[in-house]
């Protein structure tokens, strides 16, 4: 199934208004905000977020990757103890993984001491955490499909055949 | 010195382009939104790019076979087979040039001998009719009409063959019409070929972009007894994005291409080589981005001929590339009085459409490859400008 146009559009810029989306999409601006509404009430559309470069808005805090092995349940597997992990503030995101480790676990904290407290207090003393392996994300390239640094193209000519 | 008598009089009977003079008032000129180019908005595809870049790295730098690569002149016989459904031999009927445009002035040089009778449609790509005279052609131009959607109607084809007639030259979708030829049409055209003996150069560098999925592209090479009177002119720039890497190619039958080998080889020997790995990498794994963006013009191409039509100018839907062609006659305005007082009122370059050709007086070119923020704010300002007359 392909996937809406109006999604590929919203997830390249959740800012477009209605009327925008209207415009390139040949619908009324009605249908639009219906489609959305519809989009929003049954989950499809989880939220709408701001990219923002840390570095230039003075964010100093750190985030870690952390590789978690875990106990499978004999009912759900690692669902359970999964969304439990994936419930706290801190985690910024929880993956299941193929591979080595069970667990892939994006924390967020003040500082280093914040999240390895977090590590060590909370999720390596959870019911199930076989071991955990913390890494310290160092720099950001890019995320969601965006770079961190704008590199302006050349222009165009103005006018061209 | 006086240089005028220095000059062939070939190079100087071609008049300076249109487009260059506007191009000269706009460079002028601070914050313009131009709908003015020729080239998609898009860099070319970051996986494109980078397999250039490895390939300067591994020292790939030396020249390359006259025809270009193999590997390269391979992938295009699969391509064209799949897309135009013709096939070419990858060892004798293809050869890779510098754009298409190098392309046209290798099959013309080709194929002419002086005094021999060009036709071309029109409006067209500006360098058409200078390309024919500077191969010592007589260029002869057909106009095709808004009525008839900008399509070349067999009709009015017939009425400038002449034993003399010895070339024609086509480009569906059309720049700066976004015309389609239509199968019929192209049928019609392709009977009239055979019965006058024309070779048929056809320039099919947008037929990617073409918008009704319900009806592909025909390319008139794949018409039946046409493919042995075929140049089938293609590249990398628009569906692509790949302007700057210079890259084209010609199909055809072994004898023709040999013949502009013999040009090729001796003006430009081949094509830069890290343009020719490019394409090979755009030709293996291009596709996805090739769709995503025909998707982006198809919603811009949408909404600029709603807005034009609803601010009271006549802009037919086009069926490929990526212009408009609106019609400003009812302003009671030459084309580039038009152009020069939007341009001066609201900083929106637009190009006249004479700059293509006599019929195209009365019309402007509107590219959509530009930001949706900016034809927003083009078509506002447009809109004011109209309302303002």
């Amino acid at each position: 199934m392909a996937i809406d146009p109006l999604l590929k559009l919203l997830a390249q810029k959740a800012r477009y208004t209605h009327q925008e989306l209207a415009d390139l999409l040949s619908l009324s601006e009605a249908e639009v905000a219906a489609k959305i509404v519809d989009y929003e009430v049954n989950g499809t559309i989880l939220g709408y977020q701001t990219m923002i470069n840390p570095e230039l808005a003075g964010d100093t805090q750190v985030s870690a990757f952390i590789e978690v092995k875990l106990t499978p349940e004999r009912d759900g597997g690692f669902d359970r103890v999964a969304m439990r992990i994936a419930k706290f503030d801190q985690v910024d995101a929880c993956y299941l993984m193929s591979g080595g480790y069970d667990l892939n676990v994006v924390v967020i904290g003040a500082d280093l001491l914040e999240v390895a407290r977090f590590v060590s207090e909370k999720l390596s003393t959870i019911e199930g955490v076989i071991s955990t392996a913390t890494h310290f994300k160092l720099k950001t390239y890019k995320k969601n499909g965006l770079l961190y640094s704008i590199d302006e193209p050349e222009g165009r000519l103005s006018v061209a055949p | 010195m006086d240089y005028s008598n220095k000059i062939s009089t070939q190079v100087a009977s071609v008049p300076r382009s249109g487009i260059r003079d506007f191009f000269e008032l706009v460079q002028g000129r601070e914050d313009v939104i131009s709908l003015g180019v020729g080239e998609p908005d898009f860099a070319t595809p970051w996986h494109i790019r980078e397999a250039a870049i490895y390939s300067l790295e591994k020292g790939q730098t030396s020249y390359t076979s006259n025809l270009g690569l193999l590997k390269l002149r391979k992938l295009i016989s699969e391509y064209v087979s799949e897309f135009f459904k013709v096939d070419y031999s990858s060892e004798t009927d293809i050869i890779v040039a510098v754009g298409v445009s190098e392309a046209i002035d290798l099959a013309l040089r080709a194929l002419i001998n002086p005094g021999d009778e060009v036709i071309y449609h029109e409006p067209c790509y500006v360098s058409y009719s200078p390309s024919i005279v500077m191969a010592h052609g007589v260029a002869i131009p057909v106009a095709t009409t808004k009525e008839d959607d900008f399509a070349l109607k067999a009709e009015a084809l017939e009425k400038v063959i002449t034993p003399k007639s010895r070339v024609l030259m086509l480009n569906f979708p059309t720049n700066p019409t976004g015309a389609i030829a239509p199968r019929e049409d192209l049928e019609k055209i392709a009977a009239l070929c055979i019965k006058h003996d024309l070779i048929v150069l056809t320039d099919e560098i947008y037929s990617e972009l073409i918008y009704d999925d319900e009806v592909p592209h025909t390319s008139i090479a794949s018409l039946p007894g046409m493919k042995e009177r075929c140049i089938l002119l293609h590249g990398f720039s628009k569906a692509f994005a790949m302007t700057g890497f210079r890259l084209g190619y010609a199909c055809g039958p072994a004898p023709l291409i040999d013949a502009m080998m013999k040009i090729h080889q001796y003006s430009m020997l081949c094509a830069p080589m890290t343009s020719q790995v490019a394409a090979i990498e755009a030709l293996q794994n291009g596709a996805k981005a090739v769709a995503e963006m025909k998707a982006s013009y198809h919603q811009r191409r949408d909404y600029m001929v709603r807005r034009l039509n609803e601010m009271g100018i006549d802009c037919h839907l086009p069926g490929g590339a990526f212009y408009v062609f609106p019609d400003i006659r009812k302003f009671g305005m030459k084309s580039k009085e038009f152009a020069m007082r939007l341009l001066e009122a609201t900083d929106v370059a637009a190009v006249p459409g004479d700059a293509f050709g006599d019929s195209g007086e009365g019309f402007l070119r509107c590219c959509y490859a530009t930001s949706m923020e900016q034809i927003v704010e083009a078509m506002n300002r447009m809109e004011q400008f109209v309302e303002s007359l």
